[in-house]
């Protein structure tokens, strides 16, 4: 039998696993990543790539800071931009009574020790967002917060990853996992590998990995549905939400404008193929149209949903393996991973590297989600 | 509002209508939608309108023929939606459209897809210029508002939608520039078989392309063996430059090119069902796999008319009556015997019909340079990327048109595939020395068709605001 002998696979080629990957690299360690498919096939490439810290849930928050300063400073991580541009991110109250929703989040953010979100009245939206509709009567904003680019970031991710040394196999999805002294062999598509050390960023399939290694972490899944239309001049700069409804709208620098909001397609995750539900679009249009009248008249270029891992509470898998040594979680971001990417990796890179972290992930523990009193077979 | 029928049929040309009139005549509830004005498909085009303003005669013979099939239409008893655009098909027969701004679903038990073809896309350096279209673009102009072009026209094409054209200009008092016959040159005897075939069965299609040539010929200046075209211009094309099989090159003034290569099905309503396709090597196209009544590999979703193959319209209003005989009987309106009685005279005439395709598709099939581009020309007109960009990636060993996307950009925009889909196939099957069936095309992204964000908010229930 022909093995590879290195020292930690990463499991997926999305771009946390791309992430893990690159820091991994580049603090020594020879990594490959296995990708069933191709790099970015699913959640990374349907994503719509916002950098929030915006109305982030609060145990996330402290790694999110530090990403946010990783994505300011992206082109000297990666070597590109990433087509990141901080023009902010705004939730705005279309009406009086939605304020309270604004009021609520800020109150609940200070008390925790966050002062990075700001309630802005409506002269100030409007002077933001000169295009918003008059009856948006206030925000919140973090104005350090933006979007990037999905495909400039994995090209920028793939590129790094490959000049650290770190080698991405593609069209090689893993079958069997197995333990072979201190060391795991991972039988993908006909290969094998051999390492002390595994990383499991394998999205929407990464439950199988991990029961593959002796892990029974519950997930559930998302296919949330985005829309891409026509290109127009600049007309919008922040990421604009919604208070009360499901809406995420922006701008990107080909003038295409990306409307998302977490509304939910069909997924099936076992054919790895996703399906939109176009009632169910139709509300993102009717808000996106009710926000921004003048867009009315803009033709939906395409629309799709991605597929990716829900936990129960929302909150990622971050961190080493309840029951297997050697093996780390980075998985179940819930649909609001990408913000997360760049600082990600690092903590992956620091638990391999250096057996722990000084960044605060106990609230992201795989063993949280997993029912302990189960016998592991 | 979702309406549920035995048949939702869309397309209203020579394959929509024929199935409509039969599926009527056996009792079925029938909905056609159709985004015309006016039934008649892309052949039949506003003939109802021509007709009483005396213009169809110049339009050609073909074109008159279709009067009776779209009154025989009118008078069916289907219900019939113009105007509408669907933007979206489902398994399960479920679709949705746009009428004039407004959203909507039909459910129906069994759908028809008989949406025709398009014309084959032909990168060329300058393809994208003002000025230069297609010669289908070219008729539609001519059908609908009568339009007829000025200045130095030329048309370069290959096919007999090419000359047909050619010769209703000239007949409408246009004038052409010069013909630059795409056609490449090819042995007699390989054609010979197919010719002989065609000559027995179908000897008027012939001379009916005989006549266009002859008058062509006479006519206009009129160059055979062309290759290497290219419009060159600043912002509108401004020059013309070809060569020829005989080595004979030239630039020349021009302010209309209009291209023609052959039409290839519509296959994007049954790629986005997830319906089998496969390669017609004959024709250089995809066409959804269907069984001997048009049924694709989904249930209850049928194909009908060039969408499943090229044929023409005779060929089209044939399969579309085999496919609702058997629709009939899939609905309970008609049994198995009865089904296979009426179906004989069918399937010989259609028979008959598709005797001369053979000798049109060897005759007729592009020359090389229609599935190698030059480096420089446009493959992806929406996004702008290249042939060379994609020829690049290529050599990179991207060869999945879905990967490609991710990385290029190709195929991402407003087309989505619609034009660049078989490009590109054709260009990564060229450099992995493969068919493009190999290959295959993007997965397709909803909307089939452009939407609008208003038509899509029409179909959200009126939001209630807590």
């Amino acid at each position: 039998m022909n093995i590879q002998s290195i020292d930690a696979i990463v499991i997926g080629g999305g771009l946390h696993g791309l992430s893990a990957a690159l820091h991994l690299a580049r603090a020594g360690q020879r990594t490959i990543v296995l990708e069933r498919s191709w790099v970015g096939r699913h959640a990374s490439g349907g994503s719509a790539a916002g950098v929030r810290t915006l109305d982030r849930a609060l145990e996330e928050l402290p790694i999110a800071f530090e990403a946010s300063d990783m994505w300011h400073n992206i082109g000297h991580i990666v070597g590109d931009d990433c087509g990141f541009h901080a023009h902010g991110q705004v939730k705005v109250a279309s009406q009086e009574k939605d304020i309270a929703i604004l009021e609520t989040r800020l109150a609940k953010s200070h008390a925790a020790g966050f002062e990075h979100e700001e309630l802005i009245e409506q002269s100030e939206l409007r002077r933001l967002i000169p295009s918003i509709a008059d009856k948006c009567v206030a925000g919140l904003i973090v104005r350090s917060d933006g979007a990037a680019d999905p495909h400039k970031t994995l090209k920028a991710f793939r590129a790094s990853v490959e000049k650290a040394g770190a080698k991405i196999i593609e069209g090689c999805g893993v079958t069997a996992i197995e333990r072979v002294h201190s060391d795991w062999l991972v039988k993908a598509d006909g290969r094998n590998f051999l390492a002390p050390v595994i990383v499991n960023a394998a999205g929407a399939w990464a439950a199988t990995i991990a029961a593959m290694i002796g892990d029974d972490i519950p997930l559930g899944h998302k296919a949330s549905m985005m829309m891409v239309t026509e290109r127009i001049s600049e007309f919008v700069k922040p990421v604009v939400s919604l208070a009360g409804r499901p809406l995420s709208f922006k701008q990107t620098r080909q003038g295409t404008l990306v409307i998302g909001g977490g509304l939910q397609g069909h997924a099936d995750v076992k054919m790895q193929k996703s399906a939109v539900n176009f009632v169910e679009l139709a509300k993102s249009a009717q808000a996106a149209t009710e926000l921004f009248p003048t867009v009315g008249n803009l033709r939906i270029v395409r629309t799709w949903a991605g597929i990716e891992a829900k936990t129960k509470d929302l909150l990622p898998v971050i961190g080493p393996s309840a029951n297997s040594p050697g093996v780390f979680h980075a998985f179940g971001f819930s649909g609001h991973g990408f913000q997360l990417v760049p600082v990600v990796g690092a903590i992956i890179a620091d638990l391999v590297v250096h057996g722990g972290t000084n960044r605060q992930i106990y609230p992201f523990a795989a063993q949280r989600l997993m029912d302990l009193n189960k016998p592991v077979q | 509002m979702t309406v549920q029928i035995d048949l939702l049929i869309i397309g209203a040309g020579p394959a929509g209508m024929s199935a409509a009139i039969t599926a009527r005549k056996h009792g079925l509830t029938v909905l056609v939608v159709d985004e015309q004005f006016e039934p008649g498909g892309q052949i039949w085009r506003n003939i109802e309108t021509n007709s009483r303003i005396n213009r169809s005669k110049i339009l050609g013979s073909s074109y008159l023929e279709g009067k009776e099939t779209v009154k025989r239409f009118r008078d069916c008893g289907a219900a019939y939606r113009p105007r509408t655009r669907v933007w979206q098909v489902e398994a399960g027969c479920k679709a949705y459209m746009s009428t004039d701004g407004v959203a909507s679903q039909v459910k129906a038990k069994c759908m028809l897809l008989a949406t025709g073809a398009q014309e084959r896309p032909t990168p060329f350096p300058g393809w994208t210029l003002p000025g230069v279209m297609t010669v289908g673009a070219g008729q539609i102009l001519l059908k609908t508002s009568y339009q007829v072009p000025k200045g130095r026209v030329w048309i370069a094409g290959n096919g007999p939608l090419s000359l047909l054209y050619a010769v209703q200009l000239l007949d409408v008092g246009g004038k052409i520039a010069g013909f630059l016959d795409t056609t490449p040159r090819q042995s007699p005897f390989k054609l010979l078989s197919s010719f002989v075939k065609a000559a027995i069965h179908a000897p008027l299609d012939l001379f009916k392309g005989l006549g266009w040539l002859l008058k062509l010929r006479r006519h206009v200046k009129f160059i055979r063996n062309v290759s290497d075209v290219e419009a060159i211009g600043d912002d509108k094309i401004q020059h013309l430059r070809y060569k020829t099989g005989s080595g004979l090159e030239d630039t020349v003034p021009a302010d209309v090119l209009f291209v023609h290569e052959g039409i290839v099905p519509t296959i994007h309503p049954t790629l986005s069902l997830g319906c089998d396709h496969h390669w017609i090597g004959d024709q250089g196209s995809f066409a959804p796999t269907l069984n001997q009544w048009g049924e694709t590999t989904k249930e209850n979703i049928f194909v009908a008319g060039d969408g499943a193959g090229i044929g023409g319209a005779r060929v089209a209003c044939l399969r579309g009556e085999l496919t609702a005989l058997y629709i009939a009987h899939k609905t309970r309106h008609m049994s198995m015997a009865e089904l296979q009685v009426q179906a004989k005279p069918v399937r010989s005439r259609l028979k008959n019909a598709m005797a001369s395709r053979p000798f049109l598709d060897k005759l007729y099939f592009p020359r090389s340079e229609i599935f190698n581009p030059d480096g420089r020309a446009l493959a992806c007109r929406c996004e702008e990327v290249s042939v060379e960009t994609v020829r690049d990636q290529a050599n990179l060993q991207v060869f999945d048109p879905n990967k490609l996307k991710a990385l290029t950009r190709a195929g991402m925009g407003p087309c989505q595939g619609r034009q660049c889909g078989y490009v590109i196939a054709n260009l990564l099957a060229g450099s992995a020395s493969c068919k493009p069936a190999d290959i295959g095309l993007n997965r397709v992204r909803p909307p089939l068709k452009p939407l609008t964000l208003d038509e899509l908010a029409t179909l959200a229930e009126p939001e209630a605001r807590p």
